[in-house]
């Protein structure tokens, strides 16, 4: 009788700790809002991955002869000074910025985790050596520290990828510092050292799988801020510079033709700001789904 | 409450070392020969080896960093510009008050906007005024900024021919810019202040206020926003260094002459030292505000202050 109840204990904590993620997805999927974030990032998405197929021109197709073509039929966000189509050059620029986004806060979020988890788990002077430094990071407005790192580095794409990752960094040491140190004192933890787990499988099982959700929620707002502090490095023409269509570095183009050529600056600034507020509310719907204290 | 004040003084000495170890340490290893780059390749090897001798990149990084540090503290001298020579200091110090200027302001737009905004959509939750001020904080928080400032430019410069499109020394002058860097910190400022507010109105002591035949508005300016402050003052400080940095776009937009654009200048012409200033100058403005922060909370709330004494 004992050993039969004992028995399909494992397979029903699977199925629990599936239902945990089930559980919250459920819960965003209530969230209206959070669900038109999601159809709009799929949307952008698909659009980054299937460009050369949505806009098979490419991003560099000058046809001079058809420069500053307002939104037609052919030329749906018009063409710009060099006759490029801006539809074509956002649908590419879609795959530069989200990319952009998703490395530079994969870069923040591996390195900032990592130095948060130590200074959190270990304490004391190691904790106050990686912290002080944070504090030292912080100081900096994250896109001055960007700016600095890219005039240091040079532009391009994997320098401007770099240098907005290590501005986040200080973020996302302080949050998961902050996570660690809650769980650490919990008995779980305990118990796990109890039976002898050690340090790195306690950090790898235990602590992370259970910080991720403040990181989850983090990350998708801090992708939101890469793109942007991304497209202000190209606008003031230290990140990308042309003919890559980088949503800023098309905004930074499109200025000196402001005045009678607007769609060249008002389609990248709408996608972009499509981006930002899709990622927001994404965001903001995982923050509540993820933390079921709010939906009481 | 002053011994407080000056541990956080002292301790504010480390992190402004920390900086000027970065910046330093980041220009130091750009690669490139400044003395070439500033004097291009027509230059003979005695103008170099004078350029050298003048900026003192002769000696090694540790001594360079010694120097600079000894000048800063000792001089208030962080070199000369690359480029025109000129005393960085004199220079970033000259343009800083343009750059705090504008960041104040922008702070003022959005604290007028966002505090009495998301008091109202906090009362009123859920109420018509309540949505349509979260979509239009959520879409103030998305847009580029820069991108902004080049559309209002455009509406109320070009089109409407209200307001001037550059400059920064008339009040008219200054409303444009001050819109575009205070927008997206009043949308930051507004759910703040409707999220800590709901936090709040929700306290037994709220209920017991009401109970006891309170004036309403009463219950709100003193019982719950005196509570609520805590985490808005946190944002608004944060968001005050988020504006010193964020000037530099502001300021190259609408031709500004602060420090944001002294360094893109600089930066394009490879004049470290007067890169190296504007950030250090940024950097201690947002260390003091924030130092200024943590002692306001200590002033607005009496538990911490009573932890200080």
């Amino acid at each position: 009788m004992e050993k039969k109840n004992n028995t399909p204990a494992p397979t029903q904590q699977v199925a629990q700790k599936r239902n945990q993620w089930k559980e919250v997805w459920r819960r965003l999927r209530q969230n209206k809002m959070a669900m038109v974030g999601l159809a709009i990032l799929i949307i952008l998405a698909l659009a980054a991955i299937f460009a050369d197929v949505i806009a098979p021109n490419g991003f560099d197709n000058q046809v001079i002869k058809d420069r500053f073509q307002t939104p037609n039929s052919t030329h749906w966000f018009g063409t710009d000074n060099l006759g490029r189509g801006v539809f074509d050059r956002v649908i590419h620029g879609a795959r530069v910025s989200l990319s952009i986004g998703i490395i530079s806060v994969s870069i923040a979020i591996v390195f900032g985790g990592l130095l948060g988890a130590l200074a959190g788990f270990y304490g004391g002077r190691v904790d106050n050596v990686i912290m002080r430094s944070m504090d030292i990071l912080l100081a900096i407005p994250s896109i001055l520290l960007a700016i600095s790192i890219v005039s240091a580095l040079g532009g391009g794409l994997f320098n401007v990828m770099l240098a907005v990752g290590i501005s986040s960094i200080p973020g996302y040491a302080r949050i998961v510092r902050a996570s660690v140190i809650t769980l650490k004192g919990q008995e779980f933890i305990e118990a796990a050292r109890a039976i002898g787990a050690n340090d790195s499988r306690i950090i790898m099982k235990h602590i992370i799988p259970n910080s991720l959700a403040p990181i989850i929620v983090q990350g998708t707002l801090g992708v939101a801020g890469a793109i942007l502090s991304a497209a202000g490095l190209s606008f003031i023409g230290l990140g990308l510079s042309p003919p890559n269509p980088e949503w800023g570095a098309m905004l930074s183009g499109g200025r000196d033709y402001i005045r009678d050529h607007m769609h060249m600056t008002l389609f990248p600034g709408l996608m972009i700001m499509a981006t930002i507020f899709a990622l927001n509310l994404l965001g903001d719907g995982l923050r509540d789904a993820l933390d079921p204290k709010l939906k009481n | 409450m002053l011994r407080y004040i000056a541990r956080r003084l002292l301790l504010l000495i480390p992190v402004i070392l920390g900086v000027t170890l970065i910046t330093f340490t980041m220009l130091y290893f750009t690669p490139g020969d400044p003395a070439r780059l500033t004097l291009g390749e027509q230059a003979g090897a005695e103008q170099l080896e004078q350029f050298r001798e003048i900026h003192g990149l002769n000696d090694g990084y540790v001594v360079r960093f010694v120097n600079y540090i000894k000048n800063a503290v000792f001089h208030q001298d962080l070199g000369l510009s690359y480029r025109n020579r000129q005393p960085v200091f004199a220079e970033v110090a000259s343009r800083f008050p343009t750059t705090l200027k504008l960041a104040g302001l922008g702070v003022l737009v959005a604290i007028s906007i966002g505090i009495p905004v998301g008091i109202i959509s906090a009362t009123k939750q859920y109420s018509l005024f309540d949505s349509v001020s979260m979509i239009f904080a959520l879409i103030g928080v998305s847009m580029p900024n820069f991108w902004q400032g080049m559309l209002m430019i455009l509406f109320f410069s070009v089109y409407l021919k209200w307001l001037p499109s550059s400059g920064f020394n008339t009040f008219q002058q200054m409303i444009l810019p001050a819109l575009t860097i205070g927008t997206s910190t009043a949308a930051v400022i507004t759910r703040m202040t409707r999220s800590s507010m709901l936090e709040v109105i929700r306290q037994d002591y709220i209920r017991t206020a009401r109970a006891k035949g309170q004036k309403e508005s009463k219950i709100i300016t003193r019982h719950a926003l005196g509570n609520a402050m805590i985490p808005i003052v946190t944002v608004i400080g944060l968001q005050f260094g988020y504006l010193l940095g964020g000037a530099v776009l502001t300021e190259s937009i609408f031709g500004i002459p602060g420090v944001g654009r002294l360094m893109v200048d600089a930066i394009k012409q490879k004049d470290y030292p007067v890169v190296q200033g504007g950030v250090l100058f940024i950097a201690v403005t947002f260390s003091v505000v924030n130092l200024f922060i943590d002692i306001l909370y200590a002033y607005l709330d009496p538990r911490i202050r009573s932890q200080y004494k």
